[in-house]
């Protein structure tokens, strides 16, 4: 166990899915030509003034809603100046002290204890474009520019990266749910920095931080904080004093690497944004945008467990993802029996090892919920097939599509419960196997199962595993 | 008398009456300007000015139907030069026209290709901070025509245009007004869109109109006023027709002189003439009286902070990568940053961008801009406080009279304290106007201004138009 604790807070960006840009209205698609969905506005040309997006702004405050934040009755923009060729006026328009919404929290589920994490703001700004470096020259591509971006910062409250990492997958789902963003880090539309201290357990004062750049995934952005904590306690272990730095994550080498240290600081010089008149937004107004929310994770997964009654530990996979969600639902309403227990069993079992070994979410496996509702009672209640040869059968539905029936019929699957016949397999097996009968007469428990196994084997495991102990205990009895 | 030298409703009524052609005022205009413009050099750019071109682009609308309005350089006119007569915006041809020339247009008025010249990015008041050089005042060469607005102010004054559009943010349209005996008008902040109108401070720049005399100046505002939805600070107030603030008398009108525009530093002879105007307006029945705007003398040192850190933000996006100029071979981007904007860069903009960046800094953000913001609010009570009582306010344009090319131009600080009346306005947002009063002994013109209420230009135009009718001031021409 390390002497250190880590303090960990997290700067994320989300793109916000808005037909047309923030201030202007341009098109917003992701991977157009070049230069293709730009105006005078957003390319900053002299003379041309920002219109606010208010679907954008509508969609800030339900985010800052949604995490629990205050969301300001009067607020504003301001103009954060940096000079660099993909940000055309050479300012961003952005808010500096009056952020849409602030103070808010979420709750995370680390090794089933809930952890609050503080959500310090959550503001408006504007997307950058993109460069492109030639060999002989550097090319601006100002699709980007303008896209609304939704900036979340949260308070330094995580200390391992395995919290990071799930303070990042709860704020993704919440951001899903309400449908405002794609939250594709590959495409660019959620991305994250992190800020990184480590200070010895039992200590208040904050330890010099490094600010984290450059991660793609979620998964880059744990493994960065990971060798960070490692770094920098190799560091002070040595007693080397820390510098307040930028590092970039290099995925290929695995290792954050400087940028720039604080020295080079910018001073942003905001002021207060000029074009657009601060705006009140009312009481009234932000009731009607929380009116607007579709139920969150957490309380679905709440609903869930008391609609459904199955467990915390299943609602909670359940619900991780807003469309995996929707998909069992819809399932869990096929099931016709009040105990749903069976279909949420099947759900996080079978149908997401089938989304895992092909490493797609639960939502995208192919089959219908009246198709898996069939197979479920074929298996749990009819036990026409039996549990293993039901696997069998839900692969090929995900595959083909077929209904379990029509596969089961097809490949002459079902269940052998005809006493007579199972007699017959069953006494070829006793005489086979006298050792293990006496075995089990002379009271070995697993003997019965082997003699069960041996019947299955001649059945191509066909045979009704139940109703072969009963006959074989009667017989053996 | 030549078509050039008419006016707007002058003209109006000769085309109605067919007694002069479209062609016959742009041909009258085109020679004037062959004839005085090397002179005066109140236009930098004169490349097309055929009918033809005009009419191509300007369809529809009656109300300035064959009239040819001019425009300062930093108004967007969509495919021909607009360069704030700045070094760094060489070439640039907005792809757009501004909503001021939109609305020129589409009330039939002709856009010629040509441009007036102003102090770089309106950073003066005296043209002489043009990339192009300075204009030429039209009543005495040797003398400034005033700025930024300097260019369409003389072109105007010397009839080389019928009127124009130039803008003002502190005093840009009424200090050249007022040098070169024409009238000027800033209207309420938001009045006109500023949509293309290249920023120099946003919270205080207006577009206006340069005119021979008010009624002309009523029925460009009408045409140029308005809300705008591309412009967020563009307001939602109703334009009335002003036509039929004309003629109104003056009678009983409540009208302020603030003290504090008449102490020290006015010179004695516009003082002279400015009281005389002031008796003029009492003998048509108004009442005067003495008002006080207790925080003039905060309006210069308020406004060079915000106006200047508003520039520095705006001028910011002038770094060659996508239009204007770019400095030959640049070693890497910071160095084509540095020599395009060192070589761009005029040096009142090097010093304004300067002042601006350093007012915004980290640590003198609040001791400067901040207080700047809280002073503004105080000027703007005076006005507050002063309209309650008073329909108007009335006070000299600018202390002095035109003053000599070279004069002032290596000190700043005497620069900047000839528009010590206009400042305020801005700062306040309130409409002003500038009307000529008078001449000095050198014959140079002296401007009367005239405040209102904010959205109240109906007022501005009603007493500039009962002064002026009463006076034969606006008829005066330069001899050129």
């Amino acid at each position: 166990m390390s002497k250190y604790e880590a303090v960990i807070g997290l700067e994320v960006h989300v793109h916000l899915k808005t037909m047309t840009k923030a201030f202007c209205g341009c098109s917003t698609e992701f991977g157009q030509p070049p230069n293709s969905q730009v105006c005078p506005v957003c390319l900053g040309l002299p003379g041309s003034l920002p219109v606010l997006n208010h679907k954008a702004f509508e969609y800030a405050i339900k985010v800052g809603l949604a995490l629990n934040c205050q969301v300001r009755e009067y607020t504003k923009f301001d103009r954060k100046h940096y000079f660099y060729p993909d940000l055309p006026k050479n300012y961003q328009i952005s808010q500096y002290d009056l952020p849409i919404a602030a103070g808010g929290f979420i709750d995370i589920n680390i090794k089933q204890q809930a952890v609050r994490i503080g959500i310090v703001r959550v503001h408006l700004e504007e997307d950058a474009g993109k460069l492109m470096h030639k060999e002989d020259c550097s090319l601006v591509d100002f699709n980007r520019t303008g896209i609304p971006l939704l900036e979340i910062v949260s308070q330094p409250d995580m200390h391992s990266p395995e919290e990071a990492y799930e303070y990042l997958t709860s704020l993704k789902s919440i951001i899903e749910y309400l449908g405002v963003s794609d939250c594709d880090m590959e495409k660019g539309s959620l991305r994250c920095d992190a800020n990184i201290s480590l200070r010895l357990k039992g200590e208040k004062a904050l330890g010099v931080k490094t600010e984290l750049k450059n991660m793609n995934s979620f998964k880059a952005v744990k493994d960065a904080l990971g060798f960070e904590i490692e770094r920098q306690a190799g560091l002070l272990d040595e007693k080397v004093k820390l510098s307040q730095e930028t590092r970039l994550w290099d995925a290929k080498e695995l290792k954050t690497v400087s940028m720039r240290t604080k020295e080079g600081a910018q001073d942003y010089r905001y002021f207060p944004e000029p074009d657009l008149p601060p705006f009140a937004i009312t009481k009234d107004e932000i009731q009607k945008i929380r009116q607007g929310i579709p139920e969150l994770p957490k309380e679905k997964m709440l609903r869930f467990m008391k609609e459904y009654s199955i467990s915390e530990y299943n609602a909670r996979i359940l619900v991780a993802d807003k469309y995996d969600a929707d998909y069992a639902e819809e399932r869990l309403k096929a099931w016709p029996d009040e105990d749903k227990k069976p279909m949420a069993n099947w759900l996080i079992g079978p149908v997401a090892a089938i989304a895992s070994s092909s490493t797609i979410k639960i939502s995208q496996v192919n089959i219908s919920p009246d198709n898996l509702s069939e197979l479920i009672e074929l298996v749990e209640k009819k036990q026409v097939i039996s549990n293993l040869t039901g696997k069998a059968v839900l692969e090929e539905m995900a595959a083909t599509g077929a209904s379990a029936l029509s596969i089961i019929q097809a490949k002459n699957l079902a269940q052998i419960s005809d006493e007579g016949v199972l007699a017959k397999e069953i006494d070829t097996v006793i005489k086979e196997n006298a050792k293990i009968v006496n075995d089990f007469k002379a009271g070995k428990n697993n003997a019965l199962m082997f003699l069960v196994g041996q019947v299955m084997k001649k059945t191509q495991g066909k045979a009704n595993p139940k109703m072969v102990q009963d006959i074989l205990r009667r017989r053996l009895g | 008398m030549e078509p050039n030298q008419l006016t707007i409703h002058e003209i109006k009524k000769l085309l109605g009456a067919r007694e002069v052609q479209p062609e016959d005022v742009v041909s009258a205009l085109k020679k004037r300007i062959g004839a005085i413009n090397p002179k005066v050099r109140a236009y930098v750019r004169v490349e097309n000015t055929s009918l033809d071109y005009a009419k191509s682009d300007s369809p529809s609308g009656d109300t300035l139907k064959g009239i040819p309005i001019c425009l300062k350089d930093n108004i967007c006119t969509a495919g021909f030069n607009t360069e704030c007569c700045s070094r760094i915006l060489e070439g640039f041809k907005p792809p757009y026209d501004a909503t001021a020339t939109e609305k020129l247009k589409d009330a039939g008025a002709l856009v010629l290709e040509t441009k007036a010249n102003m102090d770089e990015f309106a950073f003066g008041s005296s043209t002489e901070n043009s990339f192009f050089g300075p204009s030429h005042n039209p009543w005495n060469l040797e003398y400034v025509p005033g700025g930024s607005s300097g260019g369409v102010a003389a072109a105007v004054a010397s009839d080389m245009a019928i009127a124009g559009l130039g803008s003002d943010t502190g005093g840009s349209i009424r200090q050249p007004a007022s040098f070169c005996g024409v009238v000027g008008l800033k209207p309420t902040y938001g009045r006109v869109s500023r949509y293309g109108l290249i920023a120099f401070a946003s919270s205080l720049d207006q577009i206006g109109p340069i005119t021979k005399d008010v009624e002309d100046n009523a029925i460009l505002s009408g045409v140029i006023f308005g809300h705008d939805s591309r412009d967020s600070t563009s307001a939602q107030v109703e334009v009335p027709d002003y036509t039929k603030c004309l003629g109104k008398d003056i009678k009983e009108l409540k009208i302020g002189i603030p003290k504090e525009y008449f102490v020290e530093g006015i010179d004695p002879e516009v003082k002279k003439i400015v009281d005389e105007a002031v008796d003029k307006i009492k003998g048509l029945g108004a009442q005067c009286r003495q008002v006080s705007l207790p925080h003039t003398e905060y309006a210069v040192p308020v406004y060079y902070i915000i106006a200047t850190a508003e520039a520095s933000s705006n001028l910011a996006r002038f770094d060659a990568v996508q239009y204007g100029l770019r400095a030959a071979k640049p070693q890497g981007l910071i160095d084509m940053y540095k020599k395009t904007r060192g070589l761009g860069f005029g040096e009142e903009a090097k010093r304004r961008i300067i002042l601006g960046t350093f007012a915004l800094s980290h640590g003198y953000y609040d001791a400067y801009y901040m207080r700047a913001l809280k002073v503004r609010t105080l000027i703007r009570q005076d006005f507050e406080r002063v309209f309650k009582e008073c329909d108007c306010i009335i006070t000299p344009t600018s202390p002095t009279a035109a003053f000599k090319i070279g004069e002032k131009r290596d000190d700043p600080l005497k620069m900047y304290l000839s528009d010590i009346y206009t400042i305020s306005v801005n700062l306040a947002g309130i409409p002003g106007i500038s009307l000529p009063c008078g001449f000095t002994k050198k014959g140079l013109p002296v401007g009367l201004q005239v405040l209102a209420d904010n959205f109240d230009e109906a007022m501005l135009f009603r007493v500039a138009h009962a002064y002026e009718q009463a006076t034969e001031w606006h008829k005066m021409k330069p001899k050129l």
